[in-house]
């Protein structure tokens, strides 16, 4: 089918092996143009097409024909929605506005077909047809919509679809988790609860802008972190255990002779040898913490890190423990400023259990102390950085723990606050001399 | 201070400002020293239901002006900053 616009250059990023987008934006151009299901657009039918001629004059000139931002929302909320527009709207006028609907994902991602096909069609009767299942941070994205339908879009997101918007701006962004107990033995904690609930007691935070930049929340069940909220998080829950790794020296043997395929077999496409427990499991604990003497494993449970790689390896002979919680990371980040940051550990274990009040008044200790000395765009990570990971630690009311340190200082001096002091900076002078000769 | 005479007081500072028309909840914190954030920040955010003021998002960023007042939809971020 011939369309609106020659788009050589994407044409020819159809020709990788590689699943292509162009060919996606095509399909979806020809269904629109031709219609079969009778839909009754809201937004130009033209969109893909338009959208298709504005990229290719992008590449063609080496720079973006999109401007970003605006005051279009829905009424009440100051995130969700991200305002775009072509600079080009003569050229393109179906893409003359294209803004981007977050819409806040189910916990763990889990949909039936039937709320899918509704999303879909919301999507492709008041947008583009165009959608990114699920954006960077998890949400939903409706990609490309007209102004006059955002606030259609989020009456019937919320009355037919029983679903809210997402978070953007300087809001709590979308939360999001790992599958949890629903398809993981791992699983240290209910993510998806915890998810769900903090989504609900955070609304505000969520919807109406109240801090200095973004803040993102991510919840993963067990150290294996599969949504990397160490890594993409301004403060990462995981899952974790305070006791010992259950092991059955049974399954541990069977590993050792073979019986069972190490890491549930994940390997065994290519003849990597005998499983050699020494090599394999006790000599890549990071903590040195594992023996084996040929008929027994034992753990220090003390020294472990909750690594994981002993589980992975043999997940039939060893589980995490009973006694679990999560540990909290705060301050992970992108780098916009000063580099990429990885989370550093601030609560190393607290119970998480409904109605998670402990957790909350960590929360909102450490957005309290964000939101009076944080600069504008400033990640709460970065002001860790910039005064220093104590302060996080007396933001929450926790006092550091061995663990907290990184290494031994260097600085000689020791610097007291005058509350730490007997008596403070006032002192009777009178009764100093008592004892003190001058 | 009474929940009029702060609205009053950001209104009449958005007034004044020169040039900027959209500034940070930051800036907000600034004008009204003694209250505390939350407040502000709560106080704010009524008064955009109110249709008093309007939050304009660079999708990153969110600022927060009088409605009306300034870049407008098609604007860029930048644009009268």
């Amino acid at each position: 089918m011939e369309l609106k616009h020659k788009t050589p250059m994407l044409d020819q990023l159809e020709t990788g092996p590689w699943p292509s987008f162009v060919s996606d934006l095509k399909r979806e151009a020809e269904s629109r143009k031709t219609n079969p299901n009778g839909i009754d657009f809201q937004c130009p039918a033209e969109m893909p097409e338009d959208l298709l001629g504005v990229v290719e004059l992008s590449y063609e000139h080496g720079r973006t024909h999109w401007k970003h931002g605006g005051i279009v929302g829905v009424f009440g909320y100051g995130g969700g929605v991200i305002g775009r527009y072509c600079d080009q709207p003569e050229m393109f006028p179906a893409v003359a506005h294209f803004h981007t609907l977050r819409i806040n994902q189910p916990s763990s991602k889990f949909y039936t077909t039937e709320y899918l096909e509704q999303l879909m069609d919301l999507c492709e009767r008041r947008g583009s047809g165009i959608t990114n299942m699920h954006g960077s941070t998890g949400d939903i994205v409706f990609l490309g919509s007209h102004t006059p339908q955002l606030e259609e879009i989020f009456w019937e997101l919320t009355h037919n679809i029983n679903q809210d918007l997402g978070g953007s701006g300087g809001n709590l962004r979308t939360p999001s988790c790992c599958l949890s107990g629903a398809r993981c033995e791992f699983a240290c904690i209910d993510t998806q609860h915890i998810c769900h609930t903090f989504t609900n007691e955070y609304q505000d935070e969520l919807h109406r802008p109240a801090f200095p930049y973004k803040f993102k929340f991510k919840f993963d069940g067990c150290p294996n972190c599969c949504v990397a909220s160490l890594a993409r998080s301004d403060l990462a829950f995981i899952g974790t255990w305070r006791d010992d790794i259950r092991i059955d020296q049974e399954a541990v043997k069977a590993y050792v002779g073979g019986e069972l395929k190490p890491n549930a077999g994940a390997h065994k496409d290519r003849d990597w040898g005998a499983f050699d427990i020494q090599k394999e499991v006790i000599d890549l604990c990071p903590t040195e913490c594992m023996g084996w003497d040929g008929s027994k494993l034992s753990i220090d449970t003390k020294n472990c890190t909750r690594c994981m790689h002993c589980i992975n390896t043999m997940p039939r002979a060893l589980r995490v423990g009973q006694d679990t919680g999560v540990s909290l990371l705060c301050g992970a980040k992108a780098p916009i400023l000063d580099g990429a940051q990885m989370g550093s550990l601030l609560v190393p274990f607290i119970k998480c259990e409904d109605p998670y009040d402990e957790l909350k008044e960590i929360i909102e200790g450490l957005w309290d102390w964000w939101m009076e000395e944080g600069k504008n765009r400033e990640r709460i990570g970065e002001l860790m950085k910039r005064q220093g990971f104590q302060r996080a630690l007396e933001a929450i009311g926790l006092k550091a723990v061995p663990q907290h340190v990184k290494e031994p200082r260097s600085n000689p001096y020791v610097f007291w606050k005058e509350e730490e002091v007997p008596g403070g900076w006032k002192r009777d002078i009178n009764e100093f001399r008592k004892y003190h000769q001058r | 201070m009474d929940e009029e005479a702060a609205k009053t007081l950001i209104v009449e500072t958005l007034k004044k400002k020169k040039g900027k028309t959209k500034f940070y909840l930051k800036d907000f914190y600034k004008w009204l020293p003694d209250e505390k954030n939350r407040a502000v920040k709560n106080l704010v955010n009524k008064m955009v239901r109110e249709e008093i003021l309007e939050y304009w998002s660079s999708g990153s960023t969110t600022l927060i002006g009088l409605k009306g007042v300034g870049k407008q939809a098609a604007a860029e971020e930048g644009d009268d900053d």
